[in-house]
């Protein structure tokens, strides 16, 4: 599957709270980063445990580097989340 | 939960989840005895030092290690793991200005096969809820006063990718050979909560 967001790509984690497992930690949730990396294709584990199927939802995965002021509102360090593909939306629609 | 404590019931759980496992067809006994006895017999920091210090004394290995970390640790006869399941591995390097730290926000993600058994810090909440909060003022209570100036690099390793930092190579070391600075290379080090 080819990746959906190259490095540098703006992306904004998508606003969601889903009733299942999800890996897209809360604290990132509707928050804007960077594609610093890609990790990768790996089942979509909402998916996974959804489905019941390990193998379930193959998806890239990404490193998005946050900002800590725009999580935090304070600056001085960033935080670096791997993401899988469907947790994303481009930033700049 | 009255009679809850740090064991218990935990034995009598992991078999029912095993023997469900085994049952679904997820994984089969041999597998998981092959990966205990890999883990129980190889993991351990000294594997994640003898890579660190390979990156000090060189640089062809060093670049090698940021580019491709899961090839580059073969040369060391490493691996992530003994499991059916790939892991990648990405190194992060400590600089002058940068200094990394890795937390697993969601649950304890640690690479095992490099590191041994994770500290018990590592899995506990404050941990994990504070490193991408409040990582100088964590780093500080660990011993380690960064510099202001210096930026500092959380690294969530809680989806498919393990972190290993690469300390900075400690002054007054010029003459030291792999072995020896092997040694100097602490598993707080390879996590990022310690300089060396």
């Amino acid at each position: 599957m080819a990746d959906r967001f190259g490095p540098g790509a703006r992306v904004r984690v998508r606003l969601s709270d889903p009733v299942g497992h999800t890996r897209a930690p809360r604290y990132v949730r509707g928050h804007e980063g960077v594609v610093v990396a890609s990790g990768g294709t790996h089942p979509l584990p909402d998916m996974v445990v959804a489905a019941g199927d390990p193998r379930a939802g193959r998806e890239p995965v990404y490193s998005v580097r946050f900002a800590s002021g725009e999580l935090w509102g304070v600056a001085g360090h960033s935080v670096t989340v791997d993401l899988w593909e469907s947790y994303l939306e481009p930033a700049d629609g | 939960m009255a009679d809850h404590h740090a064991d218990g019931g935990y034995a009598p759980r992991v078999r029912a989840l095993e023997t469900m496992l085994e049952e679904r067809g997820v994984v089969t006994g041999a597998e998981l005895d092959t990966i205990l006895d890999g883990l129980l017999a190889n993991a351990t920091p000294l594997n994640g030092a003898r890579i660190i210090a390979r990156a000090w004394v060189d640089d062809g290995f060093r670049q090698r290690l940021l580019d491709d970390a899961n090839t580059a640790v073969t040369e060391l006869g490493l691996s992530l793991g003994y499991g059916p399941k790939p892991v990648l591995l990405r190194v992060a390097a400590n600089t002058a200005t940068v200094h990394n730290m890795v937390v697993c926000t969601l649950c304890s993600c640690y690479p095992i096969a490099l590191l041994g058994p994770s500290p018990s810090w590592y899995k506990s909440v404050e941990y994990r809820s504070r490193a991408v909060r409040w990582p100088r003022a964590v780093l500080a209570e660990f011993g380690l006063d960064l510099d202001p100036d210096v930026e500092i690099r959380v690294w969530d390793a809680s989806a498919e990718t393990r972190y290993l930092v690469l300390p900075r190579r400690p002054a007054g070391t010029d003459g030291y050979a792999e072995d020896r600075l092997a040694t100097l290379v602490t598993r707080n080090g390879m996590i990022g909560t310690a300089a060396v």
